[in-house]
């Protein structure tokens, strides 16, 4: 009963502290429609700022003062920074397609990474006690600690106060009416600039301010943004996007599933929360207090003209490459052999979620559950039935696309954002099950001793494999893009109005694409497993999923060309950049920013283009 | 003789308002009839109820004496139906050739052919399609370059890709020159007379409607007010009053 | 005082307005009529710029707007009414006044919620109504009270008197008409004719997005020929 009390009390006050971050990211959202990845990053600068700012002169030595003043201005100098964020890079892209702008917030999240490495380094910080809240508190003969208590506090002060903005002043008032029709608010006359960096200055504020109050409660790392970012978005999804009640709502459910989960089921705590998200999407496809979008869909891209029969310079620089790829291995070293067969495995990863994103007109931020199911079957039949490589291989698209299919039941029902978060729940979910499940994966420790088939052993010989094997998967999603499937694909994405009105089944057809590309990412990874010989559940985390996303919007969605430049540029910049500099993340999100700027279709795009002129 | 399409008690409400309020119908094999109306009579949730798109609250649709109410569209499109849309609904990254041909491919099921590359398939019957709608010179051109009233004239190609014996066409003649639409509606009548094709279709231009339907259906406030021959239709009080509308009723 | 030149507007590819001309006087009342479906709305969206228009000019006091985004173009004086009446549903009457307001023009009595309660009555007792809660033609009066706010020089008024009951549309009138008499000009969209009569001073007929007829109003109601051409089915 005692324990059930302090869960209880414990959950209520993380339940403020992620309802801070995710009001911020459901008002930016609400908004401008951009989905922040970034705001996990500006929770953790608004971690360290006021890490900063009260452990350092004067600040520290103003007492109370110092620590609460300290903690706002950290809050507000967040705020600044969101705002300078929009004007910058975000106002340039609000025409862009839902995915750059994805993209665009992620390589903030790159730069915002080294950027705090470099500034603070990359030994966890500890804040002091605050001060007038030390120690705990005796409720019911419970002894509690009075910083949680007045997190409990700060959650429903916070929602009060935003209602109040959102309510009584005229700045909130302009707001929620943008957020219900964006364009009737410019027809009377306002300027949504100046309404949209507003946004982003009061949704990052609040994402600092949720860092800031974390100081006495948790040490300060420079991983807090990821795992923050994720939770966020769960509640975010949950409660309905654009909804502050729904995001406080969510925020309560989800910490006192955790805070009870732990006691009931501490295996499943990781998978609770996405569980939670996918019932809930599955029977409120809006969220618990979301309403579905009015109005016309926002406007697609303009489809692109199918790409033929590739040029002819393409085809001969292709069949160059191919060539090279053939014949120059033997003359290299042990490591570029699995520089090429990592690159290969990636290659087909990125080709797989194409279909999806391309020809599908889907998106998928958790496509590594497949690259990692396939790695896993590898594995295990490896690890607990002995199967040699040659099993391993043939089970692994399978297994990955038997995932695929249970999965993309679900996700290819919902549209857009939604759907994209489902497909994210039910990565994080597998993800949860390979970290959890430590008996039948070895959780964190992973699977050792994954290795290829004597023949195979060889790095050349396995590169040859490699290619084969990728070669062969790329080759064979090329003529299923090319075949009737692969044009009813696009056919639905097009228009799914004129496909339904000539007799296609478009839930039926994306869930059958679905599960052929998570089929293909499962080659990939089995592959990849092989290479490594091992097998961790880092191989279906998030960054991997968010790797294989990236590598398909550089090279561009509108060709299968793209997402194979773009592995090849993405994995190639990653490892080029990461010999040469620690600070590769910086660079590397500099240089997606720039791409997202200047070549807003990809690098194929661009590529052809030139070619083209 | 069997109505193509017949429609009894259709009603359907929004919010409590009742958009269509009864509405039957019946259109003969071969005839071209036309649902007319001002803004806000129904006109559009009437022909979506009938194209499967939306539910009907109450009500049955037959299609050659078959049940077909709360079927999704693409059920009614196996069953013979073609469609055209008021805002042009086509596959901007295909060419026109393969527009056509995906219409093919589903008629003969062949969607989830995995293989054998589209280009090899039904070629020639999708020249053919085109060739009706006097559309096979731009076959090989991308459907996003095309002219508005070469987008109607492949949707209409593709509508036929299936042999229809009905042809729904949202405002066929929208957002054309005034000048485009007579030759428009005169090529689809004249494809659909030589067809046996019955064709129910909303439209506002009335030069059209009276150039080309055999009957018209005038709908207000989600009610059928009258029916009957153009030349009656254009005569009857009742609809001339309510296409200059009245303030007091 | 606002003048439109040879507008065109596509939606997509679809070519909508076909160089729509039409100039409206201080203190005029001109109705734009046609069948729906001949461009009346979308004229008033290109001029509005929330359909930027393809070509052609739109001058309000010879200042250009073409081009413009729109809450530039609200801001130089053109208030907009749309047809579906885009009240914001989430927020109540008196949110939905505030998301309008404007510093006011010179020389003009600038509007406040008292001056558009006094001309729409109904709506002064459910000031802290969500705007959801509120029938249609609440909602129209919202709508134009909302704009008026913005202290525009020039209302653009979208088919006020659609799907609203013969009682309201009367009332609707009523105001169109006092806002005239106090010397608002007003570009009005209408398919109810008599409501039109009522109030136009001139009258712009559209068909196909192509003007096919200029004239007073007063002569059009006279002339019943010109009526069935036009306007009849």
């Amino acid at each position: 009963m005692e324990t059930l009390a302090v869960q209880a009390l414990t959950g209520l006050a993380s339940a403020s502290s992620l309802f801070l971050v995710a009001s911020g990211l459901t008002v930016i959202f609400g908004v401008s429609r951009i989905v922040n990845f970034a705001h996990g990053s500006f929770y953790m600068l608004g971690a360290f700022l006021a890490w900063t700012l009260v452990s350092h002169a004067p600040l520290a030595e103003w007492g109370g003062w110092g620590f609460w003043g300290g903690i706002l201005l950290a809050a507000l100098a967040v705020g600044l920074l969101g705002a300078a964020a929009e004007m910058v890079i975000l106002r340039r892209i609000y025409r862009a397609p839902e995915l750059f702008q994805l993209l665009a917030t992620f390589a903030l999240v790159l730069v915002v990474q080294d950027l705090v490495l470099l500034l603070w380094g990359a030994d966890d910080k500890f804040g002091p006690r605050a001060p007038l809240l030390r120690g705990a508190t005796e409720i019911f003969g419970l002894r509690f600690p009075r910083y949680d208590l007045f997190l409990i506090a700060v959650g429903p002060v916070v929602l009060g106060l935003l209602w109040l903005l959102f309510h009584r002043t005229r700045f909130g008032i302009l707001l929620r009416a943008a957020t219900q029709d964006r364009e009737m608010v410019a027809a009377l006359g306002v300027d949504q600039q100046l309404l949209f960096t507003g946004v982003f200055c009061l949704g990052s504020a609040l994402a600092g301010l949720g860092g800031a109050l974390q100081l006495p409660r948790e040490a300060v790392t420079i991983h807090m943004d990821m795992a923050i970012i994720v939770q966020a978005f769960v509640v975010v999804v949950v409660g309905g996007l654009g909804s502050l009640p729904g995001a406080f709502l969510a925020a309560l459910l989800i910490s006192e599933l955790h805070a009870f989960g732990i006691l009931v089921l501490p295996r499943i705590t990781l998978v609770l929360a996405f569980l939670v998200m996918a019932i809930v999407l599955v029977l409120r496809p809006y969220g618990l207090l979301g309403r579905k979008p009015e109005g016309p869909p926002p406007a697609t891209e303009a489809a692109a003209p199918l790409p033929g029969p590739a040029p002819r310079w393409l085809q001969g620089a292709g069949m160059a490459a191919l060539a090279a790829l053939l014949l120059l291995p033997p003359f290299l070293g042990e490591y570029p052999l699995i520089l090429l067969a990592d690159f290969a495995a990636l290659v087909l990863f990125a080709a797989s979620l194409h279909l999806i994103m391309g020809p599908g007109g889907m998106a998928s931020f958790g496509h590594a559950a497949y690259f990692g199911a396939g790695a896993y079957a590898a594995a295990l039949l490896a690890r607990h039935l002995g199967a040699p490589m040659e099993v391993g291989l043939v089970a692994a698209p399978f297994f990955a696309g038997l995932v695929g299919f249970l999965f993309g039941w679900f996700c290819v029902r919902l549209s857009g954002v939604y759907s994209a978060m489902l497909t994210l729940a039910f990565a994080q979910i597998a993800w949860s099950v390979a970290f959890q499940w430590v008996e039948v994966t070895g959780g964190d420790n992973g699977i050792l001793g994954v290795w290829p088939s004597e023949w195979a052993r060889g790095r050349l010989a396995f590169w040859y494999l490699s290619l084969a094997l990728c070669g062969l998967g790329v080759w064979m999603l090329r003529r299923a893009i090319h075949a009737p499937f692969g044009m009813a694909l696009r056919a639905q994405r097009d228009s799914p109005l004129r496909a339904e009105a000539i007799g296609i089944d478009a839930f039926r057809i994306r869930w059958l694409a679905f599960a052929l590309a998570a089929a293909m990412a499962g080659v990939a990874g089995a592959l990849f497993a092989y290479g490594k010989g091992s097998v961790f559940p880092s191989s279906l985390d998030i960054p991997r999923s968010v790797d294989a996303l990236l590598m398909v919007l550089l090279g561009g969605v509108h060709s299968l060309s793209g997402p194979i430049l773009g592995a090849v540029a993405y994995a190639g910049l990653q490892e080029q950049l990461s010999r040469l500099t620690d600070l590769w993340r910086l660079l590397l999100g500099l240089v997606i920013l720039a791409l997202v700027l200047f070549f807003p279709g990809g690098l194929a795009r661009a590529f052809y283009r030139r070619r083209g002129a | 003789m069997t109505p193509v399409l017949q429609a009894e008690g259709l009603v359907k409400s929004w919010d409590g308002n009742r958009a269509v309020d009864g509405v039957s119908l019946a259109l003969a094999p071969g005839e071209m009839l036309a649902l007319i109306g001002p803004n806000g009579a129904g006109k559009s949730t009437c022909f979506n109820m009938l194209n499967g798109q939306l539910r009907p609250d109450a009500g049955i649709i037959r299609l050659g004496g078959r049940d077909i109410t709360r079927r999704p569209p693409r059920a009614i499109w196996r069953l013979g139906v073609g469609r055209t849309f008021q805002v042009t609904a086509t596959f901007g990254s295909m060419t026109v050739l393969d527009n056509v041909r995906m219409a093919l491919l589903s008629h003969a099921r062949r969607l989830l052919g995995l293989w054998r590359p589209a280009r090899h398939q039904l070629t020639g019957e999708a020249e053919a399609l085109l060739a009706r709608v006097g559309m096979q010179a731009q076959a090989g051109r991308p459907c996003g370059i095309l002219a508005y009233g070469d987008l109607k004239r492949l949707e209409l190609a593709m509508a036929l890709a299936n042999q229809p014996r009905l042809l729904l066409m949202d405002e066929p003649t929208a957002g054309m020159a005034p000048a485009e639409r007579g030759a428009l509606m005169a090529q689809t009548a004249g494809i659909a007379r030589a067809a046996g094709i019955a064709v129910l279709f909303t439209e506002h231009d009335m030069d059209v409607v009276f150039a080309h339907a055999d009957r018209v259906l005038v709908l207000d406030r989600g009610r059928l007010i009258a029916e009957g021959a153009p030349e009656a239709v254009r005569v009857d009080p009742l609809v001339r009053q309510v296409y200059l509308g009245g303030m007091t009723g | 005082m606002l003048q439109v030149q040879a507008l065109h507007a596509h939606y997509g590819r679809a070519h909508i307005l076909h160089g729509v001309s039409l100039a409206l006087a201080p203190g005029e009342v001109l109705c734009l009529l046609g069948r729906n479906g001949a461009g009346k709305s979308t004229t008033m969206k290109a001029v509005m710029g929330l359909v930027p228009p393809s070509a052609g000019s739109v001058r309000l006091e010879g200042r250009e707007l073409a081009g413009q985004a729109p809450h530039v173009i609200a801001r130089v004086g053109l208030g907009y009414v749309p047809e579906e009446r885009r009240i914001f549903a989430g927020l109540t009457v008196a949110e939905n006044l505030e998301v309008g307001r404007r510093p006011p023009r010179d020389g003009r009595e600038p509007w406040t919620a008292d001056r558009v309660f006094a001309l729409f009555p109904a709506l002064a007792s459910m000031r802290r109504r969500p705007a959801s809660r509120m029938s249609g033609g609440e909602q129209q009066m919202l709508a134009i009270a909302r704009t008026l706010m913005g202290n525009p020089a020039v209302l653009l008024l979208d088919e006020p008197s659609e799907g609203l009951a013969p009682v309201i549309v009367e009332r609707m009138a009523g105001a169109v008409a006092a806002l005239k008499a106090e010397g608002m000009s007003i570009l009005l969209s209408e398919q109810n004719l008599l409501f039109a009569a009522t109030v136009a001073d001139q009258a712009v007929v559209l068909e196909s997005g192509v003007v096919r007829h200029v004239g007073a109003m007063p002569a059009l109601m006279r002339d019943a020929a010109l009526r069935a051409r036009f306007l009849s089915v």
